[in-house]
């Protein structure tokens, strides 16, 4: 036996009808010369004669890079060493397996057309089935006041919205004094200082504040409900629930998404107001608007069914998230691939989502407190 | 004339205040099969991570293949790693590759092997580990408890390893299955020369495999000999591990699966 790291580099001697082989015919040993061996056995290959007793090792690679030259039968007449032998004869013996073909058709195209539109439709299906199992439940619930997951609930408000506070309140003010100073701008211009109360108060209480908040929510929560119930599929923590007669939907589920329905209006309202402080420190930098003023003109500027409309959507956003969050959780096949593939899906849906039904929003409620 | 495979100088290894080893000293020769028994919480896989590499003792040498296991470049270090094949307890296979790409996925990585010589090299490794060609295309979670060990066993052959570490290659299997994943090591030991470290509980295993076996107890390497010296040592450990009603019915039965 050789020393531990030690090789001896494979050799080829040819000399027209006989070929020996010396030095080590091993993965390790041929990896770095593989290229010029493949040359040379190709031209040896139609060899009648092979000396292989010189070799010093081979291992399974190299009695198939043989085995392959040989095409697959053994050469007239063969030198070979007993250990030698019983290497080349298990590598004749099991290999020649035939690759898996692969199944390929001139339909796939169509097929693969197909898969999109069912995929599609089973999204659509299981959305609306998780729906109707958390009506159901919901309404299991009604009258079991005993079996409400209040803790989980509880846990999910403190997560989903105590923690989102200080980011939230962060992009919000920001948002407001980069909106404040852009406004400004322009109504200095035309003299119309005074409007700057009506352009912040009005969009970002109706508009900006739910969108934002929604925005960031569906990619800090959203992504981690997600992903929780994603690992829980794939450590199979969900069946264990289920082997224990726990409904995934009402300790799971359902808490996620009373949660967020609780959380994002108050983080809507939280964010607002956060923004228009923004808006209004700009706005006294820029056009001398006063606190106190600025303070005194928003309720005219702002009729309170705006107030209504931002909560309103932030109920409805909230729920949007939780369930689509969970929607995708439930969805995730155990494996690492599977996991974060409908975790980048459950945010990016979420936020679409958010944006459509937001458009629904503004198209219901176009009448409505608006001053004109 | 050769030097040992695995040679383990003076191991300490401490998690906080908690030392686990305390001056291991242990040399493997090629072609030996050592099994590392020892009671939960002794130590065992934390000393086969450290033998690959996973962990780093707090003190002392890990030598693989006569060379200290960090030493040289970069490029050294991982020609070293191929050296050896792991199998983990839990097989962990790839989940997102099936079960062909798995033990290919080594192979690819050396990047000089044409996509023939690979699928070659993958099916014979399915062949020996005794799959099904139609195995191949079958993920990772489509998989029974002792398929994956299989699987993961190919894999771990994949770049003809002169080393084979198996972590608890029995656990979770049913006696049948373990008995016949005990003759495919057996077999394959025997046919590739392997030299073999496996960590076990199971004694059936242990009698069945072992050329040698390691006790690991009192944070040391307690004794390292053949299953029948180290019966008639006197130890507590010794005692209860291998003495009991229940250990030697298994020590019996191991040792028929010879």
């Amino acid at each position: 036996m050789t020393d531990g790291d030690s090789i001896r580099l494979p050799q080829l001697l040819n000399d027209g009808g006989a070929v020996a082989l010396t030095g080590d015919w091993t993965l390790r040993s041929l990896q770095p010369v593989l290229k010029q061996m493949r040359r040379q056995l190709a031209d040896a290959s139609g060899a009648a004669h092979w000396d292989l007793t010189r070799i010093g090792r081979l291992d399974n690679f190299g009695a198939q890079l043989l085995w392959r030259y040989w095409r697959a039968e053994r050469p007239e007449r063969l030198d070979v060493s007993e250990a030698i032998d019983r290497t080349l004869s298990r590598v004749a013996a099991l290999g020649g397996v035939e690759p898996t073909p692969r199944r390929g058709s001139l339909l796939d195209p169509i097929a693969a057309i197909g898969a999109v539109g069912i995929g599609l439709a089973r999204h659509v299906i299981e959305f609306i089935a998780l729906l109707g199992q958390l009506a159901i439940d919901f309404g299991y619930l009604l009258f079991r006041p005993g079996l409400w997951p209040l803790r989980e609930i509880s846990a999910n408000l403190y997560k989903t919205g105590v923690r989102a506070m200080p980011v939230t309140a962060l992009v919000g003010f920001l948002i407001g004094v980069v909106l404040s100073y852009l406004s400004a701008l322009q109504l200095k211009a035309f003299g119309a200082d005074i409007f700057i109360v009506n352009i912040l108060g009005l969009g970002i209480i109706r508009e900006l504040g739910p969108v934002l908040v929604s925005v960031l929510v569906a990619g800090r929560s959203g992504s981690a409900m997600t992903a929780q119930l994603g690992v829980m599929r794939v450590t199979e923590e969900i069946d264990a629930l289920a082997t224990m007669g726990i409904s995934r939907y009402i300790r799971l589920v359902m808490p996620k998404v009373i949660a967020l329905c609780i959380a994002m209006p108050l983080l809507v309202l939280w964010a607002s107001a956060v923004a228009i402080l923004g808006g209004m420190v700009s706005a006294y930098l820029q056009l001398d608007i006063g606190f106190l003023f600025f303070l005194q003109a928003l309720p005219q500027a702002v009729p309170l069914p705006n107030l209504y409309i931002a909560i309103g959507k932030g109920v409805v956003f909230g729920m949007m998230i939780a369930l689509v969050a969970c929607h995708f959780g439930l969805r995730v096949k155990p494996n690492t691939e599977s996991l974060s593939a409908n975790t980048t899906a459950s945010v990016v849906s979420a936020i679409t989502m958010v944006i459509l039904v937001d458009a629904v929003f503004a198209i219901a409620t176009r009448g409505i407190g608006v001053p004109i | 004339m050769s030097a040992p495979v695995i040679e383990l100088v003076g191991i300490v290894t401490r998690f906080g205040r908690t030392v686990v080893h305390d001056g291991i000293e242990l040399a493997i020769e090629p072609g030996e099969v050592i099994s590392l028994v020892g009671g939960s919480g002794s130590g065992k896989t934390t000393l086969l991570r450290e033998i690959v590499g996973l962990l780093t003792p707090t003190a002392g040498q890990v030598r693989l293949f006569g060379e200290d296991l960090h030493a040289g470049s970069r490029a050294e270090q991982a020609r070293r790693r191929r050296r050896y094949g792991m199998l983990f307890q839990q097989g962990a296979l790839f989940s997102a590759f099936n079960v062909f790409d798995n033990v290919a996925f080594p192979l690819r990585e050396l990047g000089c092997l044409s996509a023939r010589e690979v699928h070659d090299a993958v099916m014979l490794k399915l062949a020996m580990v005794e799959l099904q060609p139609e195995h191949a295309l079958l993920m990772p979670a489509e998989l029974s408890g002792g398929m994956i060990k299989r699987v993961a066993l190919a894999r771990a052959l994949a770049l003809e390893p002169e080393l084979l570490l198996l972590d608890e290659p029995t656990a979770g299997l049913d006696p049948d299955r373990s008995a016949a994943f005990v003759r495919l090591i057996q077999d394959l030991q025997q046919q590739l020369g392997l030299t073999v470290v496996l960590v076990t509980h199971d004694l059936d295993t242990l009698a069945a495999l072992s050329s040698r076996v390691a006790v690991l107890a009192e944070r040391r390497i307690l004794v390292c000999d053949t299953l029948d010296r180290i019966m008639t040592v006197e130890h507590p450990f010794i005692d209860r591990f291998f003495r009991s009603e229940r250990s030697q019915r298994a020590l019996a039965r191991g040792l028929e699966t010879l």
